[in-house]
């Protein structure tokens, strides 16, 4: 398994980084890719491969994209393929979602995913529901994709996590990816899929450079949706987790390793449909279950795994409760001490882990 | 019985009026109906007619369950609109939708066995009033003015795939005051979409009369930017001609920008709002089929007894739909989690209870 090096870094201060070397057993041919440069290349080669996949959103053109994730493609693709759409989301997410009824593939770019609560009408009631709705008539496949969740000193509207809302609804995937390799296999699948997929980027990991094996730079690399993936092996406790708090969890493991309490991290890479076999067979390894996620505790993500997990037959595996690490249950305040306190730490997840194996 | 029968006739459109904006001039004043036009567009209309006031006696009987959103008395609008373009063009309307349903090429059976919920239904039962769909018919939609953006989006694929194809995009008086109509018609001047957005006046938005409700009510004009008809919704003709119009303009390239056209119509009876004697003066003052028919009688185009047979033929279709729609099952328990996702693998299914494990295919 390639080995990889994760650089934690919030805005644009670095943070002191946990560095984890292993013994390399790569091929050669690995580069390093950022998260940002991985989604370019995901849309890049998708757009090449169907004509009828196009982007649109806020500045996805001619400024490159908000966050630059489009660099250079509305300069090789032009105007029809790539369209900046004025300030409006209601409107250009119901017009995404008319022209993947009526046979494109659009992919919705919204510039954060707090501004898709401006349009959530057309992502749940036009897009989400509307398969079923037709019984298997009228198929939608779009993809809204954009930033979820904190990020840095942009305070209360700007930084909420929308991983439970959309995973609440069915008809809709939703999928979290970590890595540069997650970030484009998952995408690819995204824009191959023929129904409605939510696919939430963080803000802060886009800079961040991984590992990319050759197998993942192939233009045919995809990653199922629907499928977590084990980021570290362990026997003492699952930790459980999504999006850039996997780079908190293997942090925390490689702490606690050096007092040999070994994690399992397990990466969800996709919320709906939950791999609930994956976080099962974990715990009946290691007996213990805690969540990791950025968002608000109630009617989480981490809620709802733990609900899973005492309906299932790994209830009776574990020996203490399963538990969640999460955001503090308040609006994101700005005064960055505040902020650094409003979201889990490395410190929150090794605690928890002791107090759940009672060291 | 007249042995005359003009197989063409110039109607006359006397009491025509439209009104343009930022135009230089409308559909033209005078329109050809042939005898065959004329018996088609009759027997369409009365088709929905019959279709409607059957549903509304389902519905008060209670074998039709929730909503339902009639469409008589505003035959003329569907039936037009639908001359007016291709069925290879593109339409989507809100929850009024069981007219277009038919016109755009559904059968009266599975729209009525889909309003008793039944296997047959166009939508399997699934959808209900508010959710039907057939080819190049997008609904059926249930939240007010979310179908316009899509419409929007639909007229999109038609520009992008370059079949020379259009979209109406149909919403109500009640919905011309959503926000996210003009976020559309912004995004659909700016980017030249082929579509024609078409208000369907009923002067009432759900309970509310349009006047408490919309500061302008020159809905044609709201588009500002967007050339505007005002025409009769209730003169089939009329809004034929005016959907002609504004489709060639969209399709030839000529302005290459959307239009809004308004049809001004009178609701005629069954919309939940009105009172009784509303509902009585509006009935008698302007009746879209009624209009025809006197048009082809006075023309010598039909005879009144060629109009009673379609009548009765109508009649006929409308009881075995109605026959059909009762006696059908329900859905099969079976299908209760199908067509989740398209084109995915058979999947598992919460069910109410943890044990319950359901199975859901595309």
């Amino acid at each position: 398994m390639a080995s990889l090096r994760c650089f934690l870094r919030s805005g644009k201060n670095a943070v002191s980084a946990v560095l984890r070397r292993e013994f390399h057993r790569t091929s050669p041919a690995a580069v390093q890719v950022t998260v940002r440069d991985a989604l370019n290349q995901a849309m890049d080669e998708e757009l090449e491969r169907d004509e009828r996949v196009f982007l649109l959103g806020e500045e996805v053109a001619q400024y490159d994209g908000a966050y630059k994730i489009s660099r250079g493609l509305w300069k090789k693709y032009g105007d029809k393929r790539i369209i900046d759409t004025p300030i409006t989301e209601m409107g250009f997410a119901g017009i995404a979602v008319g022209a993947a009824m009526a046979g494109l593939r659009p992919i919705c770019e919204f510039m954060t995913f707090n501004f898709s609560m401006q349009a959530i009408d057309q992502v749940i009631n036009s897009a989400a529901k509307t398969y079923y709705m037709s019984a298997g008539l009228q198929p939608v496949p779009i993809v809204f994709r954009g930033p979820n969740g904190a990020s840095a000193g942009v305070a209360a509207q700007h930084s909420q996590c929308f991983a439970a809302w959309y995973s609440h609804c069915p008809g809709l995937k939703v999928v979290s990816p970590w890595s540069a390799e997650d970030a484009k296999g998952l995408l690819k699948s995204a824009i191959r899929d023929d129904n409605p997929v939510v696919f939430l980027e963080n803000e802060l990991m886009y800079g961040v450079p991984f590992e990319m094996s050759e197998e993942a730079q192939s233009k045919d690399f995809i990653i199922p949706i629907g499928k977590a993936k084990i980021e570290r092996q362990g026997n003492h406790v699952t930790l459980v987790s999504h999006s850039r708090m996997v780079s908190l969890c293997l942090d925390a493991a490689a702490v606690l390793a050096k007092e040999g309490i070994e994690c399992e991290v397990i990466n969800m890479r996709t919320i709906r449909p939950l791999d609930a076999e994956a976080i099962e067979t974990s715990i009946m390894k290691t007996n213990h279950l805690i969540t990791v996620e950025g968002g608000w505790p109630q009617f989480g993500v981490g809620a709802e795994i733990l609900g899973r997990i005492m309906e299932g037959p790994a209830f009776n595996y574990l020996d203490a409760p399963a538990v969640r690490v999460t955001g503090v249950d308040i609006p994101m305040p700005y005064a960055k001490i505040l902020e650094d306190n409003s979201i889990p730490q490395i410190k929150d997840i090794i605690f928890s882990v002791k107090k759940t194996l009672n060291v | 019985m007249t042995d005359v029968v003009s197989s063409e006739a110039i109607a006359q459109k006397g009491s025509y009026k439209c009104d343009v904006h930022k135009l230089e001039e409308g559909p033209p004043l005078q329109a050809v109906l042939t005898r065959e036009e004329g018996l088609q567009y009759y027997r369409t209309m009365q088709t929905i007619r019959r279709m409607e006031l059957k549903a509304d006696q389902l519905y008060k009987q209670k074998i039709i369950r929730g909503f339902c959103h009639l469409y008589d008395g505003q035959e003329a609008c569907a039936v037009g609109i639908e001359a007016g373009i291709n069925l290879s063009d593109h339409l989507i309307t809100a929850y009024r939708a069981h007219g277009y349903t038919l016109t755009r090429g559904g059968t009266v059976r599975e729209i009525m066995a889909e309003l008793t919920g039944r296997r047959g239904g166009i939508a399997k039962g699934k959808g209900g009033s508010m959710h039907m769909y057939t080819k190049h018919f997008y609904g059926g939609n249930g939240i007010v003015g979310a179908q316009v953006p899509l419409g929007a989006g639909v007229a999109l694929t038609c520009k992008y795939l370059g079949k020379n194809e259009l979209c109406v995009c149909l919403y109500g008086d009640g919905a011309a005051n959503q926000g996210q109509i003009f976020e559309t018609y912004n995004m659909a001047s700016l980017w030249k979409l082929p579509c024609i957005f078409i208000c369907e006046n009923n002067k009432y938005g759900m309970g509310t009369s349009v006047e408490r409700a919309a500061a302008s009510t020159d809905y044609y004009k709201r588009g500002d930017f967007i050339p505007g008809l005002r025409v009769d919704g209730m003169d089939v003709l009329c809004v034929r001609e005016a959907t002609k119009f504004a489709a060639e303009h969209c399709r030839s390239g000529k302005c290459s920008s959307p239009y809004v056209t308004t049809f001004a119509l009178l609701i005629h009876c069954s919309h939940s709002y009105r009172t009784r004697d509303e509902i009585q003066e509006v009935r008698s003052k302007s009746d879209p089929i009624s209009m025809l028919k006197d048009r082809m009688l006075s023309n010598n185009m039909a005879s009144v007894e060629e109009l009673k047979e379609i009548d009765v033929e109508v009649r006929k279709e409308i009881e075995d739909a109605a026959q059909f729609a009762t006696t059908d099952p329900e859905p099969p328990l079976d299908d209760l989690c199908n067509h989740i996702f398209y084109n995915d693998p058979p999947m598992e299914v919460r069910g109410t209870n943890p044990w319950t494990k359901l199975k859901s295919v595309s």
